[in-house]
């Protein structure tokens, strides 16, 4: 399933990795101070590798709790990963903030997963007790414009949202 | 009717209470539970503060200790009570026996529910757990029509709760061994069934292969939904035949039968789901709610919207309407 149109990720393959990466590093960081007990419910599983494949952006975002630490990899390149979950961006953003609940993508075939699937139900876990709002944990970084920027971002994404869901609903009943 | 709602974290908890539930149900996180997975459930900490929360919105809480206890290794259980009560916990939902008649002598003040995995199904059963452990609500095991839940109301001397929505069981509840034969942990002891661990997905083409332990039990081609990888869901090859030989995976939603529920002496209405997410929680509890106050040619319409968050997308009444026979 694709809810980004090709033509808006394309230009992605044109950004050099290190760019991309030092910006999801960035991020990453501001969602870990504003949760610092994000990753305590993975108990042994905190040590393994978490892959994230969004379906429709050619990127690959793996994450390394015990060392909090993001990588992002271009989908070319094989992922060395513990566990590995694929689905269209927003729903993995949307999961993120606990906003699907993950079985029910599952069960529509929206969201996949494979590998260690005891540590993937940890994370899954994890994030759905944390309270993560990406508007608002996000806009931080915009500074004296943190209140417009979590506008945008949360317009944004309840939009992206809605359209995904809609389509869900229309092809589940 | 009171509607009894589930929650595997305090994020869950607190959705489940401000989307209207009478009763939060939850465990520890440890074998305690019947819902022992990775990530889940509370610390003492967690239940205490959600309690507190609970009742302050005027919410009841009910703390599931229902897994066996290990011979050798009571104490984990025993402290599970311990903490439950001191954490102020409205009910303990128990299933063992050896535990009823701890927490009935040490906490006799404390309300105890039986839990379905004890498979109390008989007013001779229900009736002895009542004089013996002051049991005070049966859950009732997911095997009986609604008409028997109706003629059991009439002999026993406790309350009734039935589960309504959720994931749906083999429906010998505290008897099955399907998880522990193929991976050697089951709910009724460890608090898994078909645990995590031994789950394997892998793409065979277009197609969706799930696999529990040594065994591949379904295969979904592009575009089918999916189920819950537990071996009652498998698709089998039998003589010449393809199929489910336990069970479809589907959900149960028996909600279309509240008024017949409720005339059968039924005081609770539960929803399954301690393993789902906090969207799930927030969305059934919010429909279920409507869905009870409002009159019954509008629940139709309500409990529609559940469908596609639903084990197969797709919802049965299960053995409330049994017509297999």
């Amino acid at each position: 399933m694709q809810l980004i149109p090709p033509l808006l990720t394309r230009p992605l393959n044109a950004v050099p990795l290190v760019v991309i990466e030092r910006v999801c590093r960035l991020m990453f960081r501001r969602i870990g101070l504003a949760h610092p007990g994000l990753f305590e419910r993975l108990g042994e599983h905190k040590a393994k590798r978490f892959a994230f494949l969004p379906t429709d952006v050619p990127l690959a975002f793996i994450v390394e709790p015990a060392s909090d630490t993001i990588f992002v990899w271009r989908k070319t390149t094989d992922v060395i990963a513990d566990a590995v979950t694929e689905a269209p961006l927003f729903m993995l953003l949307a999961l993120m903030e606990g906003r699907c609940d993950a079985d029910a993508l599952f069960f529509s075939r929206d969201l996949s997963v494979t590998g260690d699937m005891e540590a993937m139900l940890a994370m899954r876990n994890a994030l759905d007790a944390s309270s993560i709002d990406l508007s608002k944990d996000l806009a931080r970084l915009a500074g004296p414009f943190a209140p417009m920027a979590g506008r945008v971002i949360g317009e944004i994404r309840n939009r992206a949202l809605d359209r995904a869901l809609a389509g869900e609903t229309a092809s589940w009943n | 009717m009171e509607l009894i709602c589930p929650a595997g974290t305090p994020a869950a908890f607190h959705e489940a209470v401000d989307a209207g539930a009478d009763a939060v149900y939850c465990g520890f996180r440890d074998e305690t539970n019947a819902r022992n997975f990775p990530g889940l459930n509370f610390s003492r900490e967690e239940l205490k503060e959600a309690i507190a929360y609970a009742k302050k919105k005027g919410c009841e809480t009910f703390v599931a200790l229902n897994t066996f206890m290990r011979a050798g290794a009571e104490e984990i259980w025993y402290q599970g009570a311990a903490d439950a009560v001191a954490c102020g916990a409205d009910a303990l939902i128990l299933a063992d026996f050896g535990l009823m008649a701890h927490v009935a002598e040490k906490y006799p003040d404390q309300r105890l529910h039986v839990s379905v995995q004890a498979s109390a199904s008989n007013p001779d059963a229900i009736n002895f757990l009542v004089d013996t452990f002051n049991a005070k609500r049966v859950v009732l095991p997911r095997t009986l029509t609604i008409a028997d839940i109706a003629r059991i109301g009439k002999s026993i001397r406790c309350e009734m709760e039935v589960f309504v929505f959720g994931g749906l069981c083999v429906m010998a509840e505290g008897r099955c061994s399907l998880s522990s034969y193929a991976t050697g942990k089951s709910p009724n002891m460890n608090g898994v069934c078909s645990p995590a661990s031994h789950v394997r997905y892998r793409k065979d083409g277009r197609d969706l292969v799930s696999e529990l332990g040594a065994f591949t039990i379904n295969r979904f081609p592009e575009g089918e939904a999916a189920g819950y990888p537990t071996l009652c869901k498998g698709r089998f090859d039998i003589a010449d035949s393809n199929g489910y030989a336990f069970e479809d995976p589907v959900s149960l939603d028996v909600m279309g039968e509240l008024e017949a529920l409720k005339a059968a002496g039924v005081s609770a209405l539960k929803i399954e789901g301690r393993q789902r997410g906090k969207a799930y929680v927030a969305e059934v509890v919010k429909v279920m709610k409507a869905a009870v106050n409002s009159p019954p040619d509008r629940r139709g319409a309500l409990l529609s919207r559940l469908r596609s968050m639903s084990e197969g997308q797709k919802t049965t009444s299960g053995a409330y309407e049994k017509r297999w026979r």
